[in-house]
Parts: C-alpha cells; structure tokens; sequence
C-alpha cells in the first residue's frame, strides 16, 4: 500500500488534525533526551483506545513499525522509530480517569504528567511515589514502559510496585485488561511482566496505580565532603547501620557548581561531594534517625551538615538534584548517561575507575546517582561536533558499564536499553536468558511491529545505525 | 532546501553557542503554555529550539512550516525558568524571528500592517497619538456600539480581537514628558521614569499612579522629554533593528548623571531595557552604554520593595490574587517583590496552582495568535476562578487587558489592578493638600530643561 493511502487510513482513523505526514513535521520526532536519532514516516495523535487499537491493526496489516512515544525525556532511545513507521504520541490522552481515594487508587490516561498526578491528589493527603527526576515532564506511560525509578526508589520501590493494572493494546489490535484495583490478582501477575517492557510488548492505554500517604513528617539533610571517598564510604556505612533513608543521593563536586550555578539551592561551590539525605516517617523516629545519620556522616570526615528548614528550603534541595544531569549541559553541548548498578559496598571503587576512564578517554565526566540503591549515573560530556570525542565517549560509557557488570552489578537500573544499550545485553544474560525473554517478546509482539530493534541485541546488519551516528550526526 | 550551508543569513543570527546548550532533555516542556495546549513538539521549547538548529544545518527551510511555530511562540520565557542547563531561549527567538523578517513573505496585508505597527505606530511619540486619537473617536462616538451591535466585526472576523483592544484615555500621559516631580517629605532618591507607548494612551492613570507612589515615597521623579518606546513589541516582532533605534534613542534620552535608577511599570518594557546590552552588542559605540543603562533599570515594584515602603495610611481589605507577569517573573526573576508590597498592604493573597503561567496576553500575541491565546486564557481563568479572589493584581499593562477580558467572559464579579493603583489608593493626601493635589501636575511644569 502506498504512503498516501496509510496516510489516508490514520487521518480516518483518528482524525486530519491528528496525523503528521510532512517531512518537516516529522523532524520533531527523531529525538528524545538520549542520542539517538532516527525519522518516523507518520506521527499519531490518538485520543481513545479504539483509535490505538485501530492503529495497531493498520500496523500490523501492513507491517509497519508502531512505536509509542510520551514526552520524549527517555534516555536509552526508546521512542525512536528506529526502523521508521508510525510514531504514536500520547499528548491528546492526558486525563485522570478516576481517583478512588478510600482505596488509594488513580486510573489515568497514558499521557499523564507524572508530576501532575501527585498535585492533583496533593489534597486526599496523598501522592504517586515513582519520582524519578524528570517527573514533571515524563508521562506515567513513558515512566510505566520503563519502570522508572527516581530518588526514593530507595524506600518505596520503582514504577512496578505502584501498577496494580494496565488496559494494553496488542500489535494486533486486541485490547486486554491486566490486574486491576486489587493489590493481587490470581493468575499470572502480567502488569508486573509487561511493566519495564520498554513499549516492546503492548500499548498502554490506561492505567490503575496506587497512590501513596503523605509521611507524618520528613526531615532532609545535606552532607559535605572534602573527598569523593568520604562521601561514598559513608553511604555504606549509613545503609549497613540500619538507618533506612528514603533517599540517599549523591552528587559530586563537577556537577554540583553546576547545579549551584543553575538553582541557586545553596550548594557549596568547593566540596568534593555532597549526600542528600531525606528520612520519613513518625516525628519521633525521624529525629533519632537523623541523628544517627548526623553521626555516621561525621564519623566520614563530613565537613558541614545542613538540615532543610521549611518546605520550601527542601523543594529547593531536591530542584537542584532534579535538574541535576541537565544542568550539565552548562558544560558542554552533549551528555551521555549511564545507569549501571552495583552494590553499595563497590561505590567509592567504581567512582575511583569513572576517574580513571575519564583520564584515558580525555572526557569530563559528572557524578550525579541514587547512592542508597548502588544506581550510578556517570553522565559523560562531549561535544557532538568532534567524530573522536563520541567515538571516546561511547567507549567510555562501554568500559563503565563492564565494569559495573564486573563488580556484581547491571546495566541498567532505571534509563532503560531501548537502542542505547541494546548491545550490551550479552554482558549481562546468557543466550539462554535471552531466548526467554525473547519468547515472551514474540508471544505478544511476533512480528516485531511494536517497537522493532529494541530491547535485544540486533543482527550485525543493523548495528550501523546504533547509538554513535545519532544526534552527533544530525545536530 | 540548502544541504550545505545555513539558512540564516543575517549577521546577528542564532548561533551554535546560543542553541547547542540545549541538551533536549524536554523539563521545560510542561511549562510551555503552547505545548500545554497544542501538545506537539513542534510547538515546545526544545522543538523550537530543534527547528532552529535545522535551519541553520540547512535542513529545514524558513518556510511557512517554520514561520508558524515560531510566531506561536508567546515570548513568555517560562522554558529559561525552566531550564537547567541555562538555555537562553529568549535571545534565540529575537534572533530567528529577525532573520524571519529578512527571509519570508508574509501575506501582502500582514505584512503592511506589521510595517505599519511596528515602524510607524509606535516609532514616534506622533504616530502613537495619532492612532490612538482615531481608536478612541471610533470607542467613544458611538460607531463601536454600531459596529459590534451590526454584526459587522464578526462578519470580518475582528470580534474578538477588538474586545482586547486597550480603552483609550480621554486625556494622555504626554504632556507630563520633560517633567519634575518632587518627592514628599525626606529625599530618599532622584529616579527617571520611563513611561511606555501603549500605557501613555490607554494607561495614563497608572502613570500618574506610579509617579505619585514614587513621590509619597520619597523619590523624585523626572520624566525625560526625549524618550521613545522601549523597543521590546519590535524586538520580539523580529524588527531587531528598529528595536536597536529606539534603543539607541532611549540611552541618549535617559543619560541623565545623578539619578539612582531608572523606573518602568510594565515588565515587558523594564525586561527589554534590562537587556539593551545585548540588543546592542555588535555596536562598539552603544554596547559598553546599553549595559550602563540597562544596570540601572529597575521594575517599579522591584524598586520600591527594595527601597521598603513608608507604610501606607489605608489597608487593603481584600482577598488579592496575583499574576505574575512572564517578562517579570522568568525574564527578570522579580518574583516576591509585588508579593511583599501587597502584603505590605494588608492584603490576604491567595495564590493560584500556577500564578506564573503566561495569560496569553503577550504584547501583541493576543491579537495575532487570537485563538491559542483565548485557548491560554481559558486555562489562566480556571486557575483565577478557584481563588476566589476579589482583586488579581499583576504588574504588567499587557497582562491587565487581557485578564480583563478574562474576567468579562466568564462574568466574574472581581477587578483587575496594577499593584501600583493598589499602592496608590492606599496613600492618602492630608485634606488641605488633596485640592492642591489636583492641580498639581500644572504647577510642576518644572524649570528643569529636558535634554533632547
Ligand atoms: C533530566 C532527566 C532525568 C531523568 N531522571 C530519571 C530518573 O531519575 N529515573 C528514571 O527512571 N528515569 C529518568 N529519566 C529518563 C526518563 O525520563 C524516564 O525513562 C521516563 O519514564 C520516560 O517517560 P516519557 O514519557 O518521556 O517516555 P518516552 O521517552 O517518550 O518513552 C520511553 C519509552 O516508553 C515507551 N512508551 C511511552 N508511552 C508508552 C505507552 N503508552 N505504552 C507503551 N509504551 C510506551 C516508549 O516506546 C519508549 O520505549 C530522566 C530523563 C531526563 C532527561
Ligand atoms: S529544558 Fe533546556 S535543555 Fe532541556 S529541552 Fe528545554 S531548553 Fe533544552
Ligand atoms: S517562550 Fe513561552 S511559548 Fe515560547 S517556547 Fe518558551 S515557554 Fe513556550
């Protein structure tokens, strides 16, 4: 079938205003917040989940590649149409179905800004605890296809546990309820499979979370270090203590002048690291926890201790962490982000080996992670102008997160693979382990309409248009 | 299409240094009022910012595809408040849309009218009178009673554009230019006010407004005869250069030694003479000069809660609901100043969810982007609504009308005010001098020669 008529079809299906077809409309889809690029041949709009279905059976009818797509903040490319086809954006699908507050449970549409439910529920004394630091911007689709973590991953856990039922459309069309308000469902736990599956599976249309209580109080505190060492030492010793931070995050001194520099938050310019550190709970075991947190910081050669006064003093803490990789962007025009875990213990370890890998590949390299869940973020700067520093740059990112894999850890805790990491999968799994993952791909996804080239390792052929080529190409 | 080369082509173009610390992380995207709306990329921040990077790789043309984003941008700069990484989305836009001007044809009648507007209008203080003049005999006449009750604006489209047009006063701000007025009581400071286009035809109250809360503050106030508009409508229009001639003329008509500051009351004008350094940077003579001045312009509401207010005699008894004004707000990051002057008041704020979301006012916006900007409004009143509040006070001329009209559609019962006239009510005169007050600004015609 011709262009036009695909065309045609999508402009019937969801409406003329809804589709873009012109080449420089689809420009503004061969990006995301990663590197990667590629150029779609359709952008949707859809606006119900018939229409999403109908889409998918147009798809698949042709074998056209279908790709979701929420705000476009992922970093490992997973909204690029990489092999091209239909981009499907959920801007239109942006309302809160229903808030059921007795039960502490939300139905929103995929295109909901994440921040924005959590403001919305702000007045039932409850909030959406999947925070990662993009939340006012990415989507709960976007952050559900990822299994987004954030900052207090570290107490409440990532996306998933905070899903209790999805309506997914299939690439063929079929429209399947999974889970619902019940914390359990018997059966197969398929929102807990399809959770984390990168849009490689199915498209959500709709979604049952469970909203958290506000604590009764909260106390957050800044640590600052002379020495990277100091800091990353003392994370261990605060998770080994016993103490149990809902957030434990680590900035080092690069990005913390920054950060400083972009929000003002009152960071000190010329420490070699800093701890955010924020407790929850009952007023009284807040106190003591913060204590002892105070004790062990001190214990490490903690050079200063700040304690958020008000609301307001903490929002600005946490702003400055939140913008933290994008104030980066200060430095040099490009950024490329790892997210390689590893265990608590190996973090002073790693961070001394990001050092030296930035010294061999001659890069500046910023530090900026969730130290209470061993997640790093080494966030390498580059300019994309220069064909050696992104040859550089991804070697770099390359022998980190080998090292990551060395050390007992993974690839990825949070970003996700989509393109970005797709080849690094074989560190990890065995052809075993993939083939398995691979069965559950083709049981959903068989002809590979939904997202192609993601996710798995790809045949040689196709490893060309990976990563490097990317944006240092087109911009 | 140009695969090689840009396709800018002026010397004053939005350059790699400007565009590439734009990472497309996409934190500002919320926070665009058009993406809000529209939901598409290319009317993002980062889609904009995108679309001019293409231009200049030469893959993108500036074409009506281009044009059309751009113009829908408001100018409001909430994606730099936004923005980590330090974009500064502001200086790229007057950039793009001065090379728009240069390379694109517009439609012959919108062309002509932009000329018209931006070149004629509001270049000399006579075109404004003169405009004005008309508007105000087709306001005042009767023939607007005609016009709307006929049908006819509707049959030619202009409605709804025409309800936002400023009322125009019955007497104008003019013949106080070249003026002194005196400070009350003990001199705190000598200042010169700039006294803006727009708010000298349609505003002429809150003028006198600010004067005098400058004055009952201790301030002396001189008014430069020679001054022009600020340049800020030309420069976001794209006419980069008019902007720059206005600018010019502005440093030579406010190049008065001795004074402590220089004073607006519409954040859009103190924004634009804030940055006259970079509007004047590629001029050797004018650029060191622009940044002199611009250190010395101060937003009136930024001035006076630095300087601290003399407590007002009146207290204002009302629920208060404040708009930030964009060109305040994320151009110069005046935020808690008007907050503290209507506390200082005695009034009960209550906030909006988003109190620094663009109303869609924009300087000209409203009347070019009718639509987006009546779909921006929609969003604003909603917010406004749930405060309940009597009064929305906000600190911008633009912002005053368009609230207005707001406020008019959804019938509410509530008053928009510049937190100056809030001010200005507050003080009162002691009863022998309110006689004198009023003709006072006679009496002032000051021995002081203006320097033009
Ligand atoms: C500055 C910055 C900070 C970040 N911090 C964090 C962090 O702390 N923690 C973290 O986990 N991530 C973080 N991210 C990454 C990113 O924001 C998250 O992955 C987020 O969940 C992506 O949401 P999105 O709406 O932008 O999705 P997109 O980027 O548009 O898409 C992401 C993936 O989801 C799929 N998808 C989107 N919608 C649907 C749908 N309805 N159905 C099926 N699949 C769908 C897409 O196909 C794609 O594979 C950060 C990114 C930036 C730029
Ligand atoms: S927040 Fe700044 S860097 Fe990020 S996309 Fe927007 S303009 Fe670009
Ligand atoms: S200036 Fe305002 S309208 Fe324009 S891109 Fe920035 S946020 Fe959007």
């Amino acid at each position: 079938m011709p262009r036009s008529r695909i065309s045609e079809e999508l402009r019937e299906i969801a409406g003329a205003e809804a589709v873009l077809d012109g080449a420089e409309d689809l420009m503004l889809y061969e990006y995301d917040a990663g590197l990667s690029t590629g150029t779609p041949q359709w952008v949707v709009f859809p606006e119900t989940t018939k229409q999403v279905s109908r889409i998918a059976q147009l798809a698949s009818r042709m074998n056209v590649p279908l790709v979701p797509r929420g705000a476009g903040t992922g970093l490992s490319g997973g909204s690029i149409p990489r092999a091209g086809g239909i981009v499907l954006v959920f801007s239109r699908m942006t309302k809160i179905l229903e808030i059921d507050a007795a039960n502490r449970r939300a139905v929103v549409q995929p295109g909901v800004v994440n921040a924005d439910l959590s403001a919305v529920v702000a007045r039932h004394g409850l909030f959406f605890a999947p925070d990662p630091a993009s939340q006012k911007a990415s989507t709960i689709g976007g952050n559900v296809a990822e299994n987004s973590g954030g900052p207090h991953t570290l107490a409440h856990g990532v996306t998933v546990n905070h899903i209790t039922g999805l309506e997914v459309v299939l690439p063929d069309g079929g429209v399947v309820q999974m889970g619902g308000k019940a914390a359990d469902s018997c059966g197969y736990d398929l929102t807990g499979l399809f959770v984390g599956t990168e849009g490689t599976v199915g498209i959500v249309t709709a979604i049952t979370v469970k909203l958290t209580k506000v604590a009764e109080a909260v106390e957050t505190l800044l640590a600052i270090f002379h020495t990277i060492d100091d800091a990353a030492n003392a994370v261990a010793s605060i998770t080994a203590g016993g103490i149990t931070p809902v957030a434990l995050e680590m900035l080092d001194g690069k990005t913390l002048r920054c950060v400083e520099e972009a929000t003002h938050a009152g960071y000190p310019m010329d420490s070699g690291a800093v701890l955010l550190i924020e407790l929850e709970g009952l007023r009284e075991a807040v106190t003591e926890q913060a204590e002892a947190v105070r004790a062990v910081c001190e214990r490490h050669n903690a050079r200063e201790m700040r304690r958020a006064a008000n609301e307001q003093e903490r929002q600005l803490l946490w702003k400055g962490r939140k913008t933290a990789f994008a104030a980066l962007g200060r430095l040099a025009p490009a950024y490329y982000t790892q997210d390689g875990v590893v265990p608590r213990s190996h973090i002073a370890k790693v961070l001394r080996y990001i050092e030296t890998v930035a010294q061999k590949c001659n890069l500046q390299i910023g530090n900026i992670f969730h130290a209470g869940d061993g997640n790093m973020h080494p966030c390498i700067l580059f300019d994309m102008r220069d064909p050696d520093q992104v040859k550089r740059t991804h070697e770099a990112g390359r022998m980190i997160l080998t090292y990551c894999v060395d050390c007992g850890g993974t690839i990825t805790g949070e970003h996700g693979v989509g393109m970005e990491k797709n080849e690094l999968m074989p560190l990890l799994f065995s052809e075993d382990d993939l083939e398995v993952m691979k069965w559950v791909h083709d049981a959903f996804n068989p002809k590979s309409v939904l997202n192609p080239q993601k996710l798995f390792p790809t045949p040689r052929s196709c490893r060309e248009t990976n990563v490097a080529g990317g944006i240092g190409g087109s911009r | 299409m140009n695969p090689r080369g840009s396709n800018f082509t002026g010397p004053d173009r939005p350059t790699w240094d400007l565009y590439s610390k734009c990472i497309h992380c996409g934190l500002c995207l919320q926070q665009c009022p058009t993406y809000r709306v529209l939901g598409r990329e290319a009317d993002s921040p980062r889609g904009r910012i995108y679309q001019v990077l293409q231009v200049d790789a030469g893959r993108l043309r500036i074409g009506d595809s281009f044009v059309t984003h751009m113009d829908r941008c408001l100018g409001c700069r909430a994606c730099e408040t936004a923005c980590p990484s330090g974009v500064q989305y502001g200086r790229i836009l007057e950039r793009a849309r001065a090379e728009i001007e240069s390379n694109y044809q517009r439609p012959w009648l919108e062309r002509r009218l932009r000329d018209w507007f931006f070149t004629r209008v509001l270049h000399r203080r006579k075109g404004l009178e003169r405009w004005a003049k008309w508007l105000r005999v087709y306001q005042r006449s009767g023939l607007q009673k005609v016009a709307r009750a006929s049908g006819m604006l509707k049959l030619l489209g202009l409605d709804k554009v025409e309800a936002l047009a400023p009322q125009v006063d019955r007497a104008f701000f003019f013949p106080h230019l070249g003026m002194l007025y005196p400070a009350e009581g003990e001199v705190r400071g000598r200042v010169l006010f700039h006294v803006g286009c727009i708010a000298s035809v349609a505003f002429t109250g809150l003028n006198e407004a600010t004067v005098r809360v400058l004055n009952k503050n201790g301030f002396e106030v001189f008014i430069p005869r020679a001054q022009r508009c600020c340049g800020a409508l030309q420069a976001h229009a794209g006419y980069r250069e008019e902007a720059q001639r206005m600018a010019r003329r502005n440093l030579r008509a406010f190049l008065e030694p001795n004074r402590d500051a220089i004073i607006t009351n519409s954040a859009g004008c103190s924004a634009m003479m804030k940055e006259y350094g970079d509007l004047l940077q590629d001029n050797p003579k004018y650029g060191e000069h622009g940044r002199d001045v611009a250190s010395k312009v101060k937003d009136v509401t930024e001035f006076l809660a630095e300087a601290g207010l003399r407590p007002p005699q009146r207290r204002l008894k009302a629920r208060v609901t404040y708009q930030d004004p964009c060109h305040l707000a994320h151009a110069q990051k005046v935020r808690s100043a008007p907050r503290e002057l209507l506390k200082a008041l005695g009034a009960e704020l209550v906030e909006m969810a988003h109190p620094d979301y663009c109303c869609g006012s924009a300087g000209t916006y409203n009347v070019t982007q009718n639509e987006l900007s009546m779909k921006i409004l929609e969003q604003k009143m909603d917010e406004v609504t749930q405060t309940r509040a009597e009064i929305i006070a906000t600190a911008n001329t633009g912002c005053m009308l368009q609230l207005r009209a707001g406020v008019k559609a959804r019938g509410l019962n509530a008053r928009v005010a510049h937190v100056i006239e809030l001010l200005n009510e507050a003080y009162e005169d002691p009863p022998a001098a309110a006689e004198e007050q009023h003709s006072r600004h006679r009496r002032k015609r000051a021995s002081h020669v203006p320097s033009s």
